[in-house]
């Protein structure tokens, strides 16, 4: 028998016969990971199996390339927190399909799992929508696509930075990227100065994020983002972006 | 051991929710030794049914007959319209004889893993019901899932320039429910829809 026990939080389930439900996880030591929770959908499970919430789990299966059966306890009800609240409940969604679509399984992402956590708890706060790029942006880092907005990539300048590369992911300079606006992505100011974004830049920070994950095909051989992280991008008025090449 | 035709029955009653191999086998035995009481009654009703059923165009909700009987009961409020995912969702809350007003079925919710998108739930149809006139209200009888809320907020926007009131059922501690055994979520819940005494 394989077992392990493991910090965990729920990206999705499905329905698998009348009551039970293939659940799966991103835990802290262990990765993406699925597994069948019987009485899912029973009195038990009712309120613990949702996305976002944070639970412990026992993972246990003959041979390790099973399904296997999982147990969970809920340790952190974030999903119920957000529910009332569109915009973050869209957000929520939005992470644990996106973690979903982008993370291998069965492949340790501890630095997802605790920025997700850190995201989670962050969606109570007023400026959630900034945590939510942040977060993005963190996520992209540990899948190795990390962007880097620290300086110029053009003149090694660090101050006024307003565009990124689509090709090299690094900041381009206003005076240095003017020339070429059409083929860049606006650097929204908040990423860099550690301050709140309004609605403008939470659109542009979206758009950002958004192409980078959907140019890495990060989101699976050309499916696109997740129809949650759309709806999220749609509140902002981020449509995909649409550059010149 | 038994004749095909008894397999086959086996075999379908198998299919039934709540139902196993064993239980089906049980189930289809109790049928077949209760022919003249019970077996040919159920076939006569399910041949009836199969061919008379339809599907509500009004509301979404089966029936024998389209219009359906909640849609053309004229003792109901037409001011009141409960939005709900499934047909066991609005039999569930005609169980409860609480709602007298109409209803209309999603027949699911936004869902990426089940592959159903806004287009896929009707909304137009919602859209033009929520618009008449005599509609006062539009509650939402969604689950309180991530998806069922997600589903409900996606609707209020849409539905946000029709003349109603939109509005949602409440979330909290149920009947004879101990808060020792409540999961902290509902327990926040309950606390944040708390009602003065």
């Amino acid at each position: 028998m394989v077992e392990w026990r493991d910090e965990a939080i729920v990206l999705g389930l499905g329905r698998h016969g009348e009551s039970s439900a293939i659940v799966s996880l991103l835990t802290r030591a262990h990765g993406r990971y699925r597994g069948l929770v019987r009485g899912a959908y029973g009195k038990n499970g009712r309120g613990v199996l949702l996305p976002g919430n944070r639970v412990a789990a026992w993972w246990r299966a003959r041979l390790a390339e099973h399904l296997g059966a999982l147990r969970c306890e809920l340790v952190d009800a974030h999903a119920a927190r957000v529910m009332a609240d569109a915009g973050r409940l869209d957000a929520l969604a939005a992470a644990c399909a996106l973690c979903e679509a982008v993370l291998p399984e069965r492949q340790a992402h501890g630095a997802t799992f605790e920025s997700l956590t850190a995201l989670l708890s962050g969606l109570e706060a007023e400026a959630w929508p900034s945590i939510y790029v942040h977060w993005e942006l963190a996520l992209l880092r540990d899948l190795g696509y990390g962007l880097d907005l620290g300086s110029c990539a053009a003149t090694g300048a660090n101050d006024n930075l307003a565009f990124v590369s689509p090709k090299s992911g690094r900041a381009v300079s206003l005076s240095a990227g003017e020339p070429y606006r059409d083929r860049l992505l606006p650097l929204p100011g908040f990423l860099v100065a550690g301050r709140e974004g309004d609605k403008d830049e939470i659109r542009d920070g979206l758009r950002l994020t958004g192409f980078f994950l959907e140019r890495h095909g990060l989101t699976g051989g050309g499916a696109g983002l997740p129809a949650a992280r759309l709806r999220l991008a749609s509140r902002f008025g981020a449509d995909p972006a649409n550059l010149e090449n | 051991m038994t004749g095909a035709d008894i397999e086959r029955m086996i075999h379908l009653l198998a299919r039934l929710p709540g139902l196993g191999p064993r239980s089906a086998r049980r189930a289809a035995l109790h049928l077949i030794e209760r022919r003249e009481a019970l077996l040919i009654p159920l076939a006569e009703s399910l041949a009836q049914t199969a061919a008379s059923i339809k599907v509500c165009a009004t509301c979404g909700n089966f029936d024998s007959v389209d219009p359906c009987a909640i849609c053309t009961d004229s003792e109901r409020d037409d001011g009141l319209l409960c939005v709900v995912e499934d047909v066991a969702s609005l039999w569930a809350l005609e169980r409860s004889a609480c709602f007298r007003g109409r209803y209309h079925v999603l027949g699911g919710l936004l869902s990426a893993l089940d592959g159903i998108g806004p287009e896929d739930l009707g909304l137009d149809k919602l859209l033009a019901r929520a618009s008449r006139p005599s509609v006062r209200e539009v509650i939402f009888a969604t689950p309180a899932t991530v998806e069922g809320q997600t589903t409900a907020h996606y609707l209020a926007d849409r539905l946000s320039n029709c003349d109603v009131v939109l509005s949602g059922l409440a979330q909290g501690v149920p009947m004879g429910g101990e808060l020792d055994y409540l999961d902290d979520g509902t327990i926040g819940a309950a606390l944040r829809a708390r009602r003065a005494f």
